[in-house]
């Protein structure tokens, strides 16, 4: 093709080489290898975008109870939502981003209520969280196996800490599972959109300012990164060993360009530090906000206009004023 | 040799798919701003000129009949049974008559609510419905000046030429099944009367019949007692998007959106809305629920209730029904002198 014959190989922005050797099975893990799955081929199509060596996977008994948890959280909510319209699968599919589980109302506190009034949501709950804490667990134990640090499994922890902050620990606290979040695509928006309105405008809050930060620094760093990495794959950037160490390769030009453009750059090691915490920091900060949240703080545009944290803009309507307070009128 | 399927194809196909989606999804400009409150808070109000043209279409209010004269013997001296407008004179009640008739029953005429031949006969449920709508439309025009001002309403605000107003509300039938399994009665369904949000879907017996606080936050920075639930903010949330439905605002029409609940940043829309959700409850409690022990089956909702106003019943997607025509002021006999008998 014309396209292909003008645009040298290295300006690529998906996989466009693919090498295909024999099948990996990985270093030897003892006899623990009895959990390592044996199937394992090739995929032409992941191979656009990824290792095309598929498997073998290691499932073990956390992988397994894990999806097991997960599976039964799954079909709770899932009959649930198919039960409130009246067990019609067409409704059902239909309806299915506006569907949920809700919480219990406020009215239970942290009472076990009925099933069909937020029963189901605390079954499903315990359920989700014990497949995803098993999740955990599966992902330190498969790092440490192989020698590696944990850090994928902390930066998961990191996650996990905003999920347990939101349907576990601030209810807690509050003491109401009222205060938790509903399962479902367009009711835990509109959960965080009525949260936000109940205590004072959650944009106020200074851990939620930092939260953005984090969650808007990682995608400018993820950015930064890839397109760095992709445009000096002409000079080998993906061989991160020898690049570290020579003079002239892919590495040195990537760092040189950015002292050029901004006076200072990372390094091949320390740009994965910077990563890491603005990730991890996302959810961490986040889970601060939401946790001081109704608990330490009540009215989050308030606290923020009495401590000069946000400006108070002129009255521009100068007779508002509340009429629930006039006197002799109605209530 | 081995096919290739040509990217260029699998392209114009997505591009085609997210066409539909855009086409399907978004509004089609011009869209139009106005800023109504202080700069860079974003209190503007967004407008689409064609699709306004086509409210406009469907708003206009009726031109008035030619002006009756005061003089001359009372209408209570010829008819009988008119205890409400009695005391206008023969020319200004037949004027009155021949207005409703075109406002609510232009095609059943004076049958709408009369035994032909007997206008005196009470034994028809509308001619009941229709004095009690008389004293209702009074009650408004004098008590609830805060929403209505003198703009006021007539027959008509609501009716616009049927004997039942289009928009208006019953309590609904349960959705979803029964037992042990959850159900999505109070919200999750998607349904127009909050926006197609997932917000509890039933703000109008909640808060235009019963009169839950709609007030949810906190007025200290700090815990102060406040035990308002994230659940009830979603209530009000859905109350609030069946208010800019109604009236076609967004909710910087009332609100400054960075704190809802603040009244001094508000817009004085706020205060004409707050009368008007009380006006609502007033009239639904006091005229139309009660209507239900008098209206057949047909005219009553699914679950045997009369058919209640809200917001929509008379705004119809404008901020001002009927874009603020004056029509109280040709039909003065709505608004009486004296405080309407309840």
């Amino acid at each position: 093709m014309l396209l292909r014959a003008r645009r040298p190989e290295y300006l690529n922005l998906f996989t466009r080489v693919q090498v295909r050797g024999p099948a990996y099975e990985g270093v030897f893990i003892g006899a623990d290898a009895a959990f390592r799955g044996r199937r394992h081929g090739f995929s032409y199509l992941l191979g656009k975008i990824g290792d095309a060596q598929v498997g073998p996977i290691y499932l073990g008994y956390l992988g397994v109870l894990s999806i097991v948890c997960g599976f039964v959280a799954f079909e709770i909510i899932g009959l649930n939502m198919l039960a409130s319209v009246d067990w019609n699968f067409i409704e059902f599919i239909r309806r299915l981003p506006w569907l949920a589980l809700e919480p219990p109302s406020p009215a239970y506190g942290l009472r076990f209520p009925p099933m069909r009034e937020g029963g189901w949501w605390l079954v499903a709950g315990f359920f989700l969280t014990a497949s995803i804490l098993l999740w955990w667990a599966r992902i330190y134990r498969r790092a440490r196996q192989l020698g590696m640090g944990t850090h994928v499994a902390w930066g998961f922890a990191a996650a996990i800490w905003l999920y347990l902050v939101l349907g576990f620990i601030r209810p807690l606290m509050m003491g109401s599972w009222s205060e938790a979040v509903p399962f479902g695509i367009f009711p835990h928006l509109d959960w965080t959109a009525a949260f936000s309105i109940r205590y004072g405008n959650l944009f106020y809050n200074p851990f939620h300012a930092l939260s953005i930060v984090f969650l808007y620094g990682s995608t400018l760093l993820f950015a930064m990164h890839g397109a760095t990495i992709l445009a000096v794959s002409r000079f080998g950037s993906e061989r991160e060993v020898e690049q570290t160490i020579d003079r002239g390769t892919a590495a040195e030009r990537a760092g040189i360009f950015w002292r050029w453009t901004m006076g200072f750059c990372a390094t091949f090691e320390s740009l994965h530090r910077w990563a890491w915490w603005f990730a991890a920091l996302t959810p961490i900060t986040g889970g601060i906000g939401i946790l001081l949240t109704g608990t330490v703080v009540d009215n989050w545009y308030l606290w923020a206009v009495e401590r000069g944290y946000a400006p108070d803009y002129p009255q521009v309507f100068p007779n508002v004023t509340d009429p629930s307070l006039a006197t002799g009128g109605v209530r | 040799m081995k096919y290739r399927f040509p990217a260029a194809v699998g392209l114009a196909f997505l591009s085609f798919l997210g066409l539909i989606f855009v086409m399907q999804t978004f509004e089609r400009p011009p869209v139009s701003s106005v800023q109504q409150g202080f700069r860079g808070t974003g209190m503007v109000q967004v407008a689409n000129p064609r699709l306004a043209a086509m409210l406009r279409d469907v708003n206009q209010a009726p031109p008035a009949l030619e002006a009756a004269s005061a003089d001359g013997d009372r209408a209570s001296t010829i008819y009988e049974n008119v205890p409400l407008l009695g005391h206008l004179s023969i020319e200004q009640f037949g004027r009155l008559m021949q207005a409703m008739t075109e406002w609510v029953s232009p095609e059943a005429g004076c049958n709408g609510c009369h035994v032909e031949g007997n206008f005196a006969a009470e034994n028809v449920y509308q001619k009941q419905v229709s004095r009690r709508m008389i004293q209702m439309v009074q009650r408004i025009n004098t008590q609830w000046t805060d929403h209505v001002e003198a703009v006021g309403v007539t027959c008509y605000t609501c009716h616009r030429g049927q004997p039942v107003p289009a928009a208006h509300w019953a309590a609904m039938p349960e959705h979803g099944a029964r037992g042990m399994a959850a159900s999505a009665d109070r919200q999750n369904l998607g349904l127009p009367s909050v926006g197609l949000a997932s917000l509890p879907h039933d703000p109008y017996s909640v808060y235009l019949a019963d009169g839950a606080d709609i007030r949810v936050v906190t007025r200290t920075a700090l815990p102060s007692g406040n035990r308002q639930s994230i659940q009830s903010t979603e209530a009000t949330y859905g109350l609030m998007m069946h208010l800019s439905q109604a009236l076609g605002v967004n909710c910087t029409f009332c609100h400054n959106s960075r704190s809802f609940a603040s009244w001094e940043e508000s817009n004085p829309h706020r205060q004409t809305a707050w009368y008007g959700i009380r006006m609502l409850r007033d009239i639904n409690a006091d005229y139309i629920a009660p209507l239900r022990d008098i209206l057949p089956p047909e005219r009553r909702g699914p679950m045997g209730d009369a058919l209640q106003a809200n917001c929509a019943t008379c705004h119809r997607g404008l901020s001002e029904p009927l874009y603020g025509a004056p029509m109280l002021r040709d039909y003065p006999e709505l608004a009486p002198a004296a405080a309407a008998p309840r």
